[in-house]
């Protein structure tokens, strides 16, 4: 069981380093808006960037196609 | 997703008007609009590529106002350096910064639409909305961009941006609640580490283990109790300093005096080889208390904010006549005799007198007058209400501190500061038993002192352990944290810890009118016709002459007529206070009180036995040249099972009141309509807070509803108070509870819900202090080993909880 006596100092350094995690995480604002970010993961303007049958066209014609 | 009916507007989803022809096409479909001010926002949509707004919206937008030049131009006051000292932070040389109150969020796909069109804008740096409070911060460089042009592209694209000074409150939120989880995580975090190497701890307990290791074990669970005692847990000792200095025992006595103790006589253990440690307990009891204390605080802060937006209530702008004409300039540099212009649609921005012009003042937000009150040269208006029909001129009496609004404001903080405290059941017992428990753990370890000093240290602590309250100071948090979660399920928000304790105890229940009892908007309630003209045509016809006009009773027409009107009036007339005149297919009408449309008319009009006619309701007359055709009866219109609500009241033993600012006749009629005998009229908010103070002098327990500023003072004062959901954000602001449903039973089921609780936290309290008092006597003689005073523990307090979870089922049984 001597192996314990660097497993548990080991498992300390990770709890130190999760607690420095959450407080950075705390510091740099990512607990402010809790709904928001939930939402904003399934709304980006990735439309013009999902394949269509004619892959040769360009953005900017997809684009006018789709008008 | 809407829009699929064509006779409703794609973008706001109100009934598109006949002969209107507002388009706009979006991915290649046409589709209506209701008005310009729709059209111009879907058409700023689609010309900035962000057309998905439409299929990801989960709720329909806002009306759009139609952007008059006159109000964007107004939006570039914003850019006078003097204006801006109050919200706008430098960075950098040309690097500015600001914080936006956004009206209009409705959804998460309106944070994208806003995020994308602003941050887009050449000069824009960050952008970034806060869904949860509907903030936004932006930054910009100055020198590619003004504050008023990102003002601008937020209201082209249909929303209202006001700035506001975050500097003060939002800072202090920002940083309670950073400490708080950072505390709440360091106390979490240690929960777990150490109840890993006490379950380590315990089977070596019971197996065998050797012993450098159990020391090892113990010294690293010492380690990592160290900062969750002395940073999670120090909030309790401080506030427990602050009880004893004033000389009262409260809840976090005890909670300290566990944390303390248990900590202190592990260490003990650890450092002399001895006893037992309870490192585990102590970390896991931090965590339990900070978690429920997080939460109550994130209720508390989002009320809290709402009180910002109280500034929206008066204009940021105002416009004073000079000798040079008229100019703009910010509420703040008026002064005591300006002349200002107000428009139509606009609040005013001070108290004053009209020296030009008449128009109907809608005052119902800070006196709770259901109906606007025509006003002409003389009369006074306050500052906050909104001007409905014509523009007027006013003489400014009183700004800033003087004024209604100030003063309203001054009354709620008085109210606050009087409010009568309930003392808590679980401080009241939590103080008897730590003062009885002090004296006992004295005098058994003196007895012991005398008899055995070998025994004396670990017998007066296991004393301590074993009686530790945490099953104590566990009751009443446990079981109101459960209910509150099954309360903001139903849409009653908790703000304030005490409301659900205090709301059980309540006798007395006060209710507003205009708004929380009713709708706090007029609609239709009969007709009379004297003529062939059918009721239906009568209503469209008087639609057609309200088109277009923002007055409460034209909202009333327009709901109420067909879809679409085939009717169109011509050369439209308004007369403030009075009526409106029209003509339609080239005959005459009038619409009004009964003295202007009688004016109007040939024969004589005789309305007199008309079948339909309710006493307390507004008259609005409708006639041609020729003669009278109709006669419409509005009023506000009950709350959906409004009678209900009051008689289950009754039926729990709650004395019901209803308190108005309106007049007798409007309050009378509502109250017999639901069934409350006790009812006061024509209240100010002064009176109102008299008559609470005055049941309250009687030693009544008072629950105030209310939804509008006049009630704000009132809602402080009562001992437990519920503002409506659709109210004015200061009635929220300063009440205890929000009833956000807006459904009246659910304030029943409310009440009923705090006596549950009640009656579970007398049940805790109960068992907390007959284990208590069984170990007690156990431990004094020394019949109990430490670890046996842990397990104790720990069942007792895991018993509190889930009994408190009980209170997650259902509300009606």
């Amino acid at each position: 069981m001597e192996i314990l006596y660097v497993l548990i100092p080991l498992g300390l350094l990770v709890l130190g380093v999760a607690i420095w995690g959450f407080i950075w995480a705390v510091k740099t604002g990512q607990f402010d808006d809790m709904e928001g970010p939930a939402h904003r993961i399934l709304m980006d303007d990735d439309d013009i960037r999902i394949p269509t049958r004619n892959p040769e066209k360009t953005l900017h014609e997809q684009k006018s196609e789709k008008k | 997703m809407n829009g699929e009916n064509e006779e409703n507007c794609f973008h706001c989803s109100l009934p598109v008007p006949k002969n209107t022809t507002y388009h706009v096409e979006i991915d290649g479909v046409e589709h209506a609009m209701c008005c310009p001010g729709c059209q111009a926002v879907a058409k700023a949509i689609v010309d900035g590529g962000l057309t998905s707004f439409y299929q990801y919206r989960t709720d329909t937008s806002p009306t759009a106002r139609a952007a008059v030049p006159e109000v964007l131009q107004e939006l570039t006051l914003y850019d006078k350096p003097e204006l801006q000292r109050t919200f706008v932070s430098t960075d950098d040389k040309n690097v500015k910064q600001a914080s936006l109150i956004l009206e209009g969020i409705v959804c998460a796909a309106c944070v994208w639409l806003n995020e994308r069109h602003i941050s887009a804008l050449p000069g824009v740096i960050e952008f970034r909305v806060n869904y949860s409070s509907h903030r936004a911060r932006v930054r910009w460089d100055d020198t590619q961009i003004h504050l008023s042009d990102i003002l601008q592209a937020i209201v082209s694209i249909g929303y209202l941006a006001h700035p506001f000074d975050a500097g003060r409150q939002e800072e202090v939120y920002k940083k309670e609640r950073s400490h708080a989880l950072k505390r709440l995580a360091i106390a979490g975090l240690g929960a777990i580490q150490v109840m890993m190497l006490a379950v380590a701890l315990y089977a070596g307990d019971y197996s065998g283990m050797d012993a450098g290791l159990e020391h090892f074990m113990r010294w690293i669970s010492l380690l990592i109790a160290t900062p969750v005692v002395f940073y999670s847990a120090r909030s309790f000792f401080s506030s427990a300093w602050r009880d004893l200095k004033v000389r009262q025992l409260g809840m976090d006595v005890p909670v300290s005096l566990a944390i303390g103790l248990a900590y202190a006589a592990s260490c003990w253990a650890t450092i002399t080889r001895s006893g037992e440690v309870y490192f585990d307990s102590v970390t896991m009891f931090t965590f339990f208390l900070l978690a429920g204390r997080f939460l109550e605080m994130g209720a508390r802060q989002k009320a809290g904010q709402a009180a910002e937006e109280l500034v929206k209530l008066l204009p940021a702008m105002a416009t004073r006549i000079t000798d040079g004409g008229d100019e703009t300039i910010a509420v703040s540099e008026l002064l005591t005799g300006d002349k200002v212009r107000i428009k139509p649609g606009d609040s005013v921005p001070a108290d004053g007198v009209i020296l030009e012009g008449r128009s109907s003042i809608d005052e119902s937000l800070l006196t709770g007058e259901s109906h606007p009150l025509a006003k002409t040269i003389d009369d006074k208006v306050i500052g906050g209400t909104v001007n409905i029909e014509s523009p007027l001129v006013i003489e400014v009496q009183e700004v800033g501190e003087d004024t209604v609004l100030a003063s309203i404001q001054r009354l709620l903080d008085r109210a606050q500061l009087e409010k009568p405290s309930i003392a808590k059941t679980a401080d009241k017992v939590a103080a008897v038993f730590v003062g009885f428990l002090l004296v006992l753990v004295s005098l058994v370890a003196a007895w012991w002192w005398q008899h055995d000093p070998d025994q004396a240290f670990w017998i007066a602590l296991s004393l301590l352990v074993v009686t530790c309250p945490c099953a104590l100071s566990l009751a009443t948090p446990a079981a109101m944290t459960a209910a509150t979660g099954s309360l903001t399920r139903l849409g009653v928000l908790t703000t304030r810890g005490h409301a659900l304790e205090t709301l059980a105890k309540v006798t007395h229940v006060v209710l507003d009118k205009t708004g929380t009892l009713t709708q706090g908007r007029l609609a239709l309630e009969s007709i009379d016709v004297f003529s062939e003209i059918d009721k239906q045509q009568c209503i469209n016809i008087a639609a057609a002459l309200e088109l277009g006009s923002e007055h409460p009773v034209a909202k009333v027409f327009l709901h109420e007529a067909d879809v679409p009107n085939s009717i169109a009036a011509e050369e439209v007339e308004a007369i403030p206070g009075q009526g409106v005149t029209a003509l339609i297919k080239g005959v005459r009408y009038r619409l009004g009180n009964a003295c202007y449309v009688e004016g109007g008319v040939k024969a004589p009009f005789n309305h007199a036995g008309g079948a339909e006619q309710p006493k307390h309701a507004t008259e609005i007359y409708l006639a041609n040249e020729d003669q009278l055709l109709a006669v419409f009866y509005l009023s506000d219109e009950l709350r959906e099972q409004a009678a209900e609500s009051v008689q289950a009241l009754k039926a729990l033993g709650k004395q019901v009141w209803l308190v108005s600012g309106d007049n007798e006749e409007a309050v009378s009629y509502i109250a017999g309509q639901v069934g409350i005998e006790n009812t006061r009229y024509s209240m100010k908010p002064e009176d109102k807070l008299a008559v609470i103070h005055e049941l309250q002098a009687n030693g009544e327990i008072v629950a105030m509803i209310g939804d509008g500023v006049n009630d704000a003072p009132v809602l402080a004062a009562a001992q437990v108070s519920i503002a409506m959901g659709g109210g004015t954000q200061l009635a929220q602001a300063s009440a205890d509870m929000v009833l956000l449903s807006e459904h009246l039973p659910h304030l029943v089921d409310a009440i009923k819900m705090a006596r549950r609780s009640v009656d579970i936290v007398h049940q805790n309290l109960a068992w907390a202090l007959i284990y208590n008092v069984l170990a007690l006597p156990l431990a004094s003689m020394g019949y109990i080993a430490p670890w046996m005073a842990a397990i104790g523990m720990s069942a007792s307090s895991l018993v509190v909880v889930l009994n408190a979870l009980r209170l997650n089922k259902s509300v009606d049984t």
